[in-house]
């Protein structure tokens, strides 16, 4: 047996949502009965544009139903551009996983998705894939489809592929193709520089920032008091408070609560923590 | 929950006599049947006393029984046994619908320069016969490999006809008679195979156990090679317990073969009648009137096998599907697609394989409980008769 979920289980014992709109605002249906699961998708949209219904019909095993059943549920409540951002791995996870060779049932829900917003949009029943090209001839996959899970799920192996989106799952004579395609994305994601990650104030250890408030001091503070010829200290940390000694020039001069604050503190601000306070030993604040 | 097991051609439970057969030689009588003492001595004669049972199962001579460890091996024995003789070259034929472990050492042999045909079944799963009898005329060695009755549908192939054809064309032949063993009667002495494989935990034996029979004068190159044991053709001690087991599940099957006839094949048409009535858009799979008294495997439309499956195991239910989605791969099952099943009900094969153990209550239970589990698989499909979606095909 499959090592499922409970939630995968709770979804396929109990269902939610299951049946069609009568009039829905968007409806997609993708898969077939020879393919082995099929899902359509349709719901319906509030005065404030968003989705006050949505209901669902698949043919398939356990986990495509609860798949399907999920995607329900985490789309009541959103608007249109908020449901757009669902992806297959979104559905997995509300379900605590599913396992490898099940990731299929996944990406037929954030497909069927796609559909009926597509079907929303233009009140077409199907989409149209320009320059795009048939690799898995079995089960009807393309480029673009095996490229795109390939990206989004950071797949390298052609079973992955398989387990995604099916394709190398029948007769296997494509399965060069989809190793050319995963070839591509990885020689594409070496040339371009990792995607620039927003500097976000994450905590640090105190080690981590006892070693960092020296290397700036070393970098940018003390050069610049010396060039003065002054020169600074570090007496201690705690916390958020760094306590110095203003040493050369520095002591005794008039503008050292200046250069501390306006100064040091805001290196170490820009720099370490923003809420770093520097303190002069021996001094209240 | 109380369990109804109707997934006997998986695996079937030990019958307390084959249990109780084997239990002093798990304890007291533990020595080697090699021996020159009396401890182990006798030991030889208990496993000469356990082939003298399993020859009689089919009608053999105690000394063409080789123990193996399961059906699988027995299987590969036969397979890479002839071929390493018989050199590249050979022609191996079987058919598209073997269970995995013919399939697979074949295929392996392919790869070794071997040539292999996989003779088609017709849609009721029977063997192509005139595709067979060309096969046959063609020059050269040739190992025919043919299963006796199929694990998913039960369905008997003709084999005295396919062995005696297979002889006359000076051809070895193997049959994996696994599925039939226990079953139906099996006699070589009007089957002219060479070579036939059993399982023992498909008899009511523990798994871990089988055999393989070796017609007198076969010649088959040994690959388990050690001492003497099995006369030097599976070298490495006795797995005495379990060859006693096989014994004993062996007496006890030909005790019961009619039984299997009679009563078991009564449930199962019962079973089989009752689902058929109940459940709309629902079809037999394979030849109803060639097929193992147990077996039946049924599609359901318009609803996948394994989702199925785990409603019924909810209900305590075991039965088994050739889904996909049930053994982890995309296709159907590869004997359901050799039979061309229509694909509306491809996915929703389920195979219910029945027991002597199997009682008229259990199947009452079962009737009741399927047909809520089908109409609310059917209730969340996308798909019927009636409204058949735009196929993407």
């Amino acid at each position: 047996m499959w090592d499922y979920s409970d939630k995968v289980m709770d979804h396929f014992r109990n269902p939610r949502n299951v049946g069609k709109i009568d009039e829905p605002d968007g409806s997609g249906t993708v898969g077939s009965l020879a393919c082995g699961d099929a899902l359509t998708l349709m719901f319906q949209l509030d005065e404030n544009g968003r989705i006050s219904e949505a209901r669902f019909q698949t043919f398939g095993c356990a986990s495509a139903i609860a798949s399907s059943s999920a995607l329900t549920e985490m789309l009541i409540g959103k608007s249109i551009e908020e449901a757009e951002k669902i992806t297959n791995r979104d559905i997995a996870d509300f379900l605590g996983g599913l396992p490898d060779q099940k990731m299929h049932c996944s990406v037929m829900g954030r497909e069927a998705l796609e559909m009926a917003i597509h079907n929303y949009r233009t009140g077409e029943t199907v989409m149209k894939q320009l320059d795009d090209h048939i690799v898995c001839t079995c089960f009807g996959i393309s480029e673009n489809e095996i490229r795109r899970i390939v990206i989004e799920n950071n797949i390298t192996n052609i079973e992955d592929v398989t387990n995604y989106c099916k394709a190398g799952g029948g007769c296997g004579m494509c399965r060069s193709d989809i190793q050319k395609i995963i070839d591509k994305v990885q020689e594409e994601r070496s040339h371009k520089p990792a995607p620039a990650v927003p500097t976000q104030p994450r905590p640090l250890t105190n080690l981590q920032k006892i070693k960092m408030i020296e290397e700036v001091v070393e970098r940018e503070i003390r050069p610049r008091l010396q060039k003065d010829g002054g020169d600074i200290d570090l007496i201690d940390i705690v916390g958020n408070q760094v306590i110095i000694a203003f040493r050369g020039m520095c002591a005794g001069c008039q503008s050292s609560a200046f250069t501390r604050h306006d100064f040091i503190e805001a290196k170490l601000r820009e720099f370490v923590a923003s809420d770093i306070v520097v303190t002069e030993e021996g001094k209240e604040d | 929950m109380k369990t109804v097991y109707l997934d006997n051609n998986a695996t079937t439970c030990i019958a307390p006599e084959v249990r109780q057969a084997m239990e002093p030689y798990f304890n007291e009588k533990y020595g080697n049947p090699s021996s020159m003492h009396a401890f182990g001595g006798e030991i030889a004669r208990d496993i000469r006393k356990a082939r003298e049972k399993v020859a009689a199962l089919i009608n053999a001579d105690p000394s063409e029984i080789i123990f193996t460890s399961c059906g699988t091996e027995s299987d590969n024995m036969a397979i890479h046994g002839c071929c390493d003789l018989m050199g590249p070259g050979t022609k191996i034929i079987t058919s598209r619908v073997e269970h995995p472990a013919v399939l697979g050492p074949c295929r392996h042999q392919r790869e070794a320069g071997f040539s292999l045909f996989e003779l088609p079944v017709d849609h009721q799963g029977h063997l192509d016969m005139d595709a067979y009898r060309e096969l046959l005329k063609s020059e050269g060695r040739k190992l025919v490999s043919i299963m006796w009755a199929n694990n998913e549908t039960g369905v008997i192939f003709p084999l005295k006809k396919i062995a005696v054809l297979a002889k006359e064309a000076g051809a070895i032949i193997h049959t994996d008679a696994v599925q039939i063993a226990g079953k139906l009667p099996i006699d070589v002495k009007k089957v002219p195979v060479d070579m036939l494989s059993i399982s023992g935990h498909k008899i009511h034996a523990p798994k871990g156990i089988g055999f393989l029979y070796v017609r007198r004068g076969t010649r088959m190159k040994t690959f388990m090679i050690g001492g003497h044991q099995e006369s030097g053709r599976r070298g490495g001690t006795e797995n005495v317990p379990y060859i006693v087991g096989m014994g004993a599940a062996a007496e006890l099957a030909m005790q019961n073969i009619e039984a299997e006839k009679s009563k078991v094949a009564h449930l199962r048409d019962k079973l089989e009648q009752g689902l058929l009535t109940t459940c709309p858009d629902t079809r037999v799979n394979g030849d109803p009137d060639a097929r193992l008294p147990n077996t039946s495997n049924i599609s359901f439309e318009f609803i996948e096998g394994e989702a199925i499956l785990y409603h019924l195991s909810d209900r305590g239910i075991c039965a088994s599907t050739g889904s996909a989605c049930a053994a982890g791969s995309l296709e159907p099952s590869h004997v359901i697609r050799a039979m061309g099943v229509p694909f509306t009900a491809v996915h929703g094969s389920v195979r219910f394989s029945l027991s002597r153990y199997t009682t008229a209550e259990e199947i009452a239970y079962v009737l009741s409980e399927v047909p809520p589990v089908i109409r609310k698989l059917r209730d969340l499909s996308p798909f019927s008769k009636d409204s058949m979606p735009p196929l993407e095909l």
